[in-house]
């Protein structure tokens, strides 16, 4: 009954290498708090969401204490708030961020997602006047986290809300530029968004989704860092045969989490999202995996090749372990959440460029990266066309979560505080893309498209 | 209910004795132990059944973290679950 060593080697995964689940968020349909009086439909948004995650701070802390597992961020991600007030009769969408900012505080959750719109296609009145609101929404409030679906695959990229979103990220750095331009670090802009990503910033509830649903990220870098340190030298076939395994083990742990807080919520599970997700905690790097395969820093030649083994492995390993994988399940590559993305980038051996590049074999995209406050809107606009080509023609999900830090140059820090780190500062094209964004228009859906 | 006790520290006199009371005054029954010395500290592993304990589980983790603080060892106690979700197919 009593195996000792499988007892030390599960508490040293989470005692010294960081083993944790990363999230459990609840997903709630606010498709019924409809109004055309704005205020009915804040109530109704604030009464729905504080009625439905009303356990969920506690269920998790209960889990975390019988399980022994830091279970980090509790989290809520609603409907798209662009679908739910597209039949109010105003103009000023920030009404309902505060809704749901005041209940998130009410029911402790750190992060609500959904403050958001899909417009991979072309814009409603209701995407139109949500995006009009993003930078006050999220400068006035705390928990609120944005995000905007501007490409598909099927659909290809809509150019005019890529523009937008350039203009939409400088106003919300400059609203927010006493603390560094935090706003944007909640603002994420994607091509292929995924509906039932557990993940902020990025989380909302999907219209495919049913009422209320548990997705759980889990994470576990230091994990995976930690076992490949036994394997120095050793060939990639050894390599990807030992992530898979502790991968494997990582989400076992997720799908039991994630079980049980949907048993005790009463709630059904939706997936278990097989993320990487870094931490700026030392030994919770996924950087730290990929120099351990022998680069000298992330950034060096061969860091996509290691991304791209690294990506695959998890996901093979960790597919098996839960019965219904989802989300995002790829490696995360935020600069600013993972020390050693932070060193790479402020030794310049990490640029946006091989960023880019790096985003072609792992999920998500260009994520919580300081560019120099003076940054064009218009090269705003154009790094995420470039990401969501990324995505559209790998028909994968990317992401840009980029801060334009108001006042601040290359090489200055700008710190966030908490799970969002602190970012260097770095270079983007100093060349002129602003013909190409005003163009406007849809870039065609690729070829392959088609697959009917 | 069945969970793993685990207690690592300084070995010193007493230690099964003193988590053994603490277990039995609140009903909880010992299943299995396994103990060793690993890298110089004491360690040892109690399967236990909580179905008679008269204590919520966050009060009997908080009863086991007190007593380990008393006598300078780390004693946690976790459902079984988790070791065989990550140990078993």
């Amino acid at each position: 009954m009593l195996n000792p060593h499988e007892i030390i080697a599960t508490n040293e995964m989470i005692d010294k290498q960081n083993l944790d689940i990363r999230t459990i968020t609840m997903g709630i349909s606010l498709r019924g708090c409809a109004d055309p009086d704005p205020a009915v439909c804040c109530r109704k948004i604030y009464d729905r969401i504080t009625k439905c995650a009303e356990n969920l701070v506690k269920t998790g802390e209960d889990i975390e204490s019988e399980f022994g597992i830091p279970i980090v961020n509790k989290r809520i991600a609603v409907t798209p708030i662009a679908i739910v007030a597209e039949s109010c009769e105003t103009e000023d969408f920030t009404p309902f961020a505060r809704a749901m900012d005041d209940a998130a505080r009410e029911v402790g959750v750190n992060f609500i997602g959904g403050f958001s719109a899909l417009v991979h296609k072309g814009f409603t009145p209701g995407d139109l006047r949500l995006i009009k609101s993003i930078p006050e929404s999220l400068a006035g409030t705390e928990r609120v986290c944005s995000s905007v679906n501007v490409a598909t695959t099927r659909a290809g990229i809509n150019m005019d809300a890529v523009a937008m979103m350039g203009e939409v990220i400088k106003k919300s750095a400059e609203l927010t530029a006493s603390s560094g331009g935090m706003a944007c670090a909640k603002l994420v802009v994607f091509a292929n968004a995924v509906e039932d990503n557990p993940f902020m910033a990025g989380a909302f509830h999907g219209i495919g989704e049913p009422d209320c649903v548990i997705n759980v990220g889990v994470s576990g870098p230091g994990v995976v860092h930690h076992a490949l340190e036994k394997m120095k030298g050793r060939p990639f076939d050894e390599v990807a045969e030992t992530i898979k395994k502790m991968a494997f083990r990582i989400t076992r742990v997720g799908q039991l989490v994630a079980q049980e807080a949907s048993r005790r919520l009463g709630v059904p599970f939706g997936i278990v999202d097989l993320s990487l997700a870094p931490t700026p905690a030392v030994g919770d790097s996924v950087a730290d995996i990929l120099e351990e395969m022998g680069l000298s820093s992330v950034g060096a030649h061969g860091s996509t090749a290691a991304l791209a083994l690294l990506n695959d492995a998890v996901k093979k390993g960790g597919v098996m372990a839960s019965s219904h994988v989802g989300g995002l399940s790829g490696a995360f590559i935020p600069v600013s959440e993972d020390a050693g993305m932070i060193r790479a980038a402020q030794n310049g051996h990490l640029t946006l460029s091989k960023l880019e590049a790096m985003t072609c074999v792992c999920s998500v995209g260009l994520d919580m990266i300081a560019i120099p406050g003076d940054t064009p809107a218009e090269t705003i606009a154009a790094i995420i066309a470039d990401e969501a080509a990324i995505g559209v023609i790998n028909n994968k999900t990317t992401a840009v979560r980029i801060i334009p830090a108001p006042g601040k140059k290359v090489g200055d820090i700008v710190d966030f505080g908490g799970l969002l780190g602190s970012a260097p500062v770095m270079p983007v094209s100093g060349c002129d893309s602003s013909a190409f964004i005003r163009r406007g228009g849809r870039i065609p859906a690729p070829m392959h498209s088609l697959r009917n | 209910m069945r969970a793993i006790v685990t207690v690592i520290g300084k070995d010193q006199v007493g230690i099964i004795a003193s988590v053994s009371t603490l277990l039995a005054s609140e009903g909880v029954n010992i299943l299995d132990i396994s103990q060793t010395v690993l890298q110089g500290y004491f360690t040892m592993f109690m399967l236990v059944d909580l179905t008679a304990c008269r204590l919520s589980f966050r009060e009997l983790a908080d009863a086991l973290d007190k007593k380990g603080q008393e006598r300078g060892l780390s004693i946690r106690i976790q459902r079984t679950e988790i070791f065989d979700a990550m140990h078993r197919i």
